[in-house]
Order: structure tokens, then sequence, then C-alpha cells
């Protein structure tokens, strides 16, 4: 049995922040019903990478929406509205991402749903909260990693600030999203109250950066410089980074720079004894194994590094990654078949119960697949 | 009432990854107490970043840490062991990051644990799961990073591989952790059960990367090509970037190409009616949107595309965010205070349940500062 059998949670949300919150308590044993107005569904189905679709909808829509069930609902339409609060009063958790008074227009707020169902958990995800002047604001992944402070992270020194190249913002956001639901699932079993779940992308997003944040707000707020070359975080000295080999790359973590320098044969690094050099010189001790490890290949470094308890790897590529023994014993595969015959390959969840790896029953739904069954099921 | 009171957490873990799980735990009102080894503590207290010392220690362990209890222990010695038992015993959750292997010779298992509490929700954090050739290698965020592909998705073609500049793994561990702890007190408060829950870093940085992983599925395993210029994703078109203006830095998240280049008065961009060349030629277009941007400020540039409800935001540092209204009604910075009475500043939990913000103003422990009343209250 998964941990949120008998869970029943409505997803009015839409894109990838709320929906990947949906997809984990899907994961986790839920039931999972997306609201979708009829015919078009949700606005997330023609967000698409590289134009890739299957069966109308964009791959990143069937990434994120797998082991859900569609139910199409003009709100606007006074029956189906009725049939989607006799739906909300039976639900444990609903969701949703419209822009602060959208809800409050249709009528399924949170203090009007409260009428209908007192023990309802009630998540809402916002671009920056419901206040102040970005209320009103778009929140887009990349809009929100500009705003935070986060682009300034990644990239060295000369770059341009540098994006994440993952809708981060939303993820991270649906993680919070999903732990203050459950937070208070599990509450509701000792005071059978409902719940408002409110988190924003932006404090997500700050929340995220908490541990350099915190240094900032108490180092006199200095800003965060990225190293001149491989740089790989900010805030930690030489070697944390990524340095050219031979032929390929190797990552260097955190460790003692002067065991490094000894099992690397690098003389120079023995000036390096004052431990704090290693982040106030860091360019310049980085220049100096720059210009070692690149003699040799990756290979002969990992070797040579490894046994002495360095903490180096290589540094992978999809291919690589993907085809490797160490991924494949993961068993993280899973391919799901399609209504159209098509089959969407991705992988699984990342969390295991009891040791037991989670797989997704279903694909993704068509808009309003489950309507029918639904409307009979619940009584609507 | 905060949503996790009365819930007793026995974090066995160190560094990041788990401790922050357990920050989560703490923030959503669990107690949580970290049993740490005499002398050293959690090795995180010395993990120095930017070399700032805050009250003693690291400023991310001050982060990671606050609002936990430190019992002091040293888990090989019999009766520190017997103590920490007879925590467990009474604990709802045990935490722990171990490496593959260790947890069994200490004596914590799972099944082991189970037998003096037969409800406990356990849950453990590893590097790369506990099969395969990867199992006893060290279970660090950049090397997880490095080798599980995420350093080709960050900025351009050309430039070298390119992590994310900070522990991004750690913190989806821990996340992911969080859900699948919460996930079974769900289905323990339903049928007394305890659950063993298990996470590892690199199926977690995996699953943040579903939407790319899944795309490499599907265009045929082509290598991930990042922009040459003004990069924010890889497998995204025009204009989805970051760009250079005459006093800034602005980004651009997707739009229509045309109509760009009817507000912004930029002929050449009217060209692009076909929706697919966004893609296969953003490279171009880029460049052509980006010698146009450089031509004025950032604030001219959202004066005419933020009414037109073109997602585009300002780059920033936390210096200009903090300085925001909209940062500033978000109440995200508190004070915390240890038990000498040491201050610190750092970020709050950026859930909001019921209307309410989770904030606690209690600091991070000194190493054993609880051990003497936790083992009166819950050990004698």
């Amino acid at each position: 049995m998964r941990p949120l059998e008998g869970i029943l949670v409505l997803e009015f949300a839409q894109f990838m922040a709320g929906p990947s919150a949906g997809l984990k308590l899907a994961d986790l044993g839920a039931r999972v019903i997306k609201i979708e107005r009829p015919n078009t569904g949700e606005a997330g189905r023609q967000i698409a990478l590289k134009n890739l679709f299957l069966d109308d909808s964009s791959l990143v829509f069937h990434t994120v929406n797998r082991n859900k069930d569609s139910y199409a609902a003009n709100l606007k339409d006074p029956e189906d509205l009725e049939r989607v609060k006799k739906l909300i009063s039976q639900a444990d958790v609903m969701t949703h991402n419209f822009r602060p008074g959208v809800m409050e227009k249709i009528g399924l707020d949170f203090n009007t749903i409260q009428n209908i169902n007192p023990k309802l958990i009630y998540g809402t995800v916002t671009g920056y909260g419901t206040e102040g002047p970005w209320a009103a604001k778009p929140g887009q992944d990349l809009l929100i990693q500009a705003m935070s402070g986060f682009t300034n992270l990644t990239g060295n020194k000369d770059d341009d600030p540098t994006p994440v190249g993952a809708a981060v913002s939303d993820i991270i956001t649906g993680t919070h999203l999903a732990h203050g639901i459950l937070a208070s699932l599990v509450k509701r079993e000792k005071t059978n109250k409902g719940a408002l779940v409110e988190v924003s992308l932006l404090e997500s997003t700050l929340d995220l950066q908490f541990e350099v944040i915190t240094t900032y707000l108490n180092d006199g707020n200095k800003r965060p410089v990225r190293a001149k070359q491989g740089a790989a975080n900010p805030y930690l000295g030489a070697p944390y980074g990524i340095y050219k080999t031979k032929d390929k790359y190797i990552a260097l973590a955190m460790g003692s720079l002067l065991k490094l320098g000894k099992i690397i044969n690098c003389e120079e690094i023995e000036n390096y004894y004052d431990t704090d050099s290693w982040f106030t010189k860091r360019d310049e001790i980085m220049d100096i194994l720059r210009a070692v490890l690149i003699k040799e290949t990756t290979k002969h470094w990992l070797n040579l590094l490894r046994p002495e308890g360095i903490w180096c790897s290589d540094v992978f590529d999809y291919k690589t990654l993907l085809e490797h023994d160490a991924y494949k014993v993961l068993q993280m595969d899973q391919k799901l078949p399609l209504l159209s015959g098509e089959v969407v390959h991705t992988i699984r969840c990342p969390i295991r119960v009891n040791d037991e790896r989670i797989f997704a029953s279903k694909p993704a739904p068509r808009v309003g697949q489950h309507t029918e069954d639904i409307i009979n099921e619940f009584n609507l | 009432m905060k949503p996790l009171e009365d819930i007793l957490v026995i974090d066995l873990s160190q560094f990041l990854s788990a401790p922050s799980a357990t920050l989560r735990l703490a923030d959503l009102g669990a107690r949580v107490i970290k049993v740490e080894r005499p002398i050293t503590g959690d090795i995180c207290r010395q993990l120095y970043v930017s070399n700032v010392n805050l009250n003693g220690e690291s400023s991310i362990f001050r982060a990671i840490n606050r609002n936990k209890e430190s019992f002091q222990a040293d888990l090989k010695n019999d009766i520190d062991k017997q103590r920490v038992l007879k925590l467990i015993a009474k604990a709802d959750i045990l935490v722990h990051n171990f490496r593959p292997g260790v947890i069994e010779r200490l004596g914590f298992d799972f099944e082991t644990i189970k037998k003096i509490n037969p409800n406990i929700v356990y849950g453990s954090i590893s590097g790369y799961g506990n099969e395969g050739p990867w199992k006893s290698k060290p279970g660090q965020d950049l090397l997880a990073q490095s080798l599980s592909g995420i350093t080709w998705l960050n900025g351009t073609d050309g430039n070298g591989p390119t992590p994310i500049g900070l522990a991004l793994v750690d913190i989806l561990s821990g996340a992911h952790l969080v859900q699948g702890i919460l996930a079974a007190l769900v289905k323990r408060s339903k049928t007394g059960e305890g659950s063993k829950i298990s996470v590892s870093m690199l199926e977690s940085i995996l699953d943040f990367q579903f939407e790319s992983i899944t795309t490499f599925y599907h265009d045929g395993g082509q290598p991930t090509v990042r922009p040459k210029n003004n990069s924010a994703h890889a497998y995204l078109g025009a204009p989805y970037g970051i760009y250079k203006t005459k006093n800034g830095y602005m980004v651009l998240a997707m739009g229509s190409i045309p109509f760009l280049g009817e507000l912004l008065t930029c002929e050449p961009l009217k060209e692009y009616t076909e929706v697919a060349s966004w893609f296969t030629e953003r490279d171009t277009i880029k460049k052509v949107l980006a010698d146009h941007l450089s031509t004025d400020t950032t604030e001219k540039w959202l004066s005419i595309l933020e009414p037109a409800d073109i997602w585009c935001a300002k780059v920033m540092d936390w210096d200009a965010l903090f300085s925001e209204e909209g940062f500033k009604v978000l109440d995200m910075i508190q004070t915390v205070s240890m038990s000498d009475g040491f201050e610190y500043k750092t970020t709050r939990c950026p859930i909001k349940i019921d209307g309410e913000y989770l904030k606690s103003p209690i600091g991070s422990p000194k190493l054993g500062e609880n051990t003497e009343a936790i083992v009166k209250e819950l050990i004698s």
C-alpha cells in the first residue's frame, strides 16, 4: 500500500510548480484529478521543449502529469461549477496557481470552500505572494531566477548572470507546496480541520539560497563573487570546481588542498598552507591546478585521487550517464503507453518506500478523459 | 498550532542533505534532536564558506541547524548508544545520512530500530543508492551534479560544463526525504504502521531533470546543446534568455518573436513568423534581440513589455532585491538567537499556513547544549 492511498487531490494548478507537487502526491499514492477547461485543457499542454509533442500535448506536459486523471469543466458555467463543488466536497486536497483574486471571482476561494468542505487542505502557488506591488505580476521560472539574485551564483566571474537551464524555481516551489500540504494532512488527522497552504516562487527560490543568503546577511552584505574559471560555488574556496583534463573534465569538491597538491605532484601548492588563502586566492590556486590537470586524462587523475580519498568525479553528459551501469542499476526508467499508441519514456519518482521503487500506473490523461467516470463515481 | 507539533525527530545526520530536511520538519512544528559526536559534532560546524565565522562556527551550519536541539553522543560507546536508542524508542521519526553499510555496523539500521519502535518513520539519504558500482562513493553535491548531466544545461555552448552555484542536490534530496517522511506519517496516522523512506542524491537530481531527460529519450538521444549566446535554457527557443541592456541585465521568457519585434520596433524580428524557427534559429534571433536591447535601459524595455503581458524581469542582486517593496512585504528575513544571546539573521521557512508565516526565534545549538535536559526529560 502506498502511503497516500485514499487521499483525493483536485489539481486546478497549471504549468509546472503546482503540477510537480501533484505528481509527487500521485506517485506517493494519492489520486490526483486535474480540473481542466474543456477542449484546450491546461495551458501547460502547449509549453514544449524542442517543439516535442505527443498525442496533442507537449512532452513536458506528459512528464509532469503522469499518474493523474483529467476532469473537464468550464468554471464559468454554473452547472459545471456546481459539479466541481460537489467534487470538492469529497476531496482531501485542492491546489491552484491562479493569480490573486481569480478564485474569489469564481467562488472557489478558500473561505468559500470552507463552507463546502471544512476538512479540505487548500494549496496555492503564486509568483510573489498575495500582497505588495508584485502580487499581480506574472510568476514565471526565469523571471524569478533573475529577480531573486540566483543568477549571480552560477557561471564564471566574467560571464553574464547565468540562469539554471531547468525550471528550478517551479520545482523547488512544488516541493514546498507538497511539504505544506502533507504536514497539514498530518495535523488534520488530529484536529479534523482543513488548512490554507500558500507558497510563492519568490519565497521558495530565496529559501533555496538560504545558506548563502544567511552568509550574506552576516558577512556585511558582501556580493557573491564567482571564480574566474571552472566556478562551482562562489562561497567555496579552491579546489572546488571543474577542471579540463587532456581528454575531458574532472570535478573536485572540498578537501585538503595541500594533500591534493602532493598527490598530483604540484609543488607550488605548498605555498598555500594558510587555509584562508584557499578562498582569498582561489583564482590563482585554480589556475595552478588547471595547468597541471590539463596534462593527463580524467581517468589518470581519478585513478590517482580516488584511492587517496580525494572527493573527485567524472563530468558526464546524458548519453554517458544513462548508459552507465550505475544508472541502470537504479531502474530509474519507465515507459507509459498513451491512448494514441505512442509511448512516453520518462523516469520514475525518486523516493523509495519500504525499499520499493515507485512506478506510475498510468500516463498523463487527455483533456476530460475521465469526466464521465468521475461524474458517476462521485455522484456529481 | 504548527502542523507537526508533538512530532519528535531524532536526527543522526550531518552536512546539508538530511539536516535541511529536519530543518523543514522543525519549522513545520516538529521537535528535532540532533545527535552529534563529541568534540567535533556535525562536521558542517567547521565547513566555513567565504571564511565567515559566525559565533565560532560556520554560517551555513547556523543556517541549516536553527530551531534544533543538540544531544551529544558517541554512537560507538555503549552507554551513549543505549541512551540514543531510548530516545529513538520515543521518537516518531529517525533520520540519517550515513553511507550504506555504516548504519548496520553502528546498529541503527531499520530492522534493528523497528524492534524497539515498530511505528517509526525511518528516513535516510545516500549518495547513489544501496546498490551498484557507485554505492560507496561519497555523496557530495558537486560530484553528484557532475555525474548527473546537469552541468551541461547551464551557461553557453563552448563554455565548459557549468555546475549550479549552490548545493542543489543536497537540498532536493532533503526536500524529497521530507515528502516521503510526511506521506509516511499520514499513512501511520491511519494504519499505525511505520515505514522506511529512502532517497539518494543521484535519484533526486535526476528527478529534477525529468523534463530534459525525458526530452533526451524522445529526441533520438541528441547531445545537449546550449545556446551560443544569451543562454537560459538548452531546450527552449528564443527569446528565452538573459540580455544585457544599457544599465544592467534583463530576462525574457517565452513569447512570440514577431510580436516582440513589433513592441520593440525591431524590424528583423518580424520576419520570424514560423514558430519552429524560434528554436532552430534561436542563436541568430537572440543576437538580433541582444543588439537591440543593448541600446536602452532595462526600465525602458520593461515599461514597454510588461503592459503587453510579455514575461520579462530585471536581473537583480540581493542588495537590489532586498530594497524592493515587493520583497519587504514578504517579511522573509528573521533574526534568531542562540542560548548565549548571540543573534543572527537568516531566512524563514517559505511556507505560509492559515495566513501565518512559520517563524522561529531559536538559533542553532552549541554542541551538546541540550544533552542533560534531554536525559532528564526523556531518558532517565
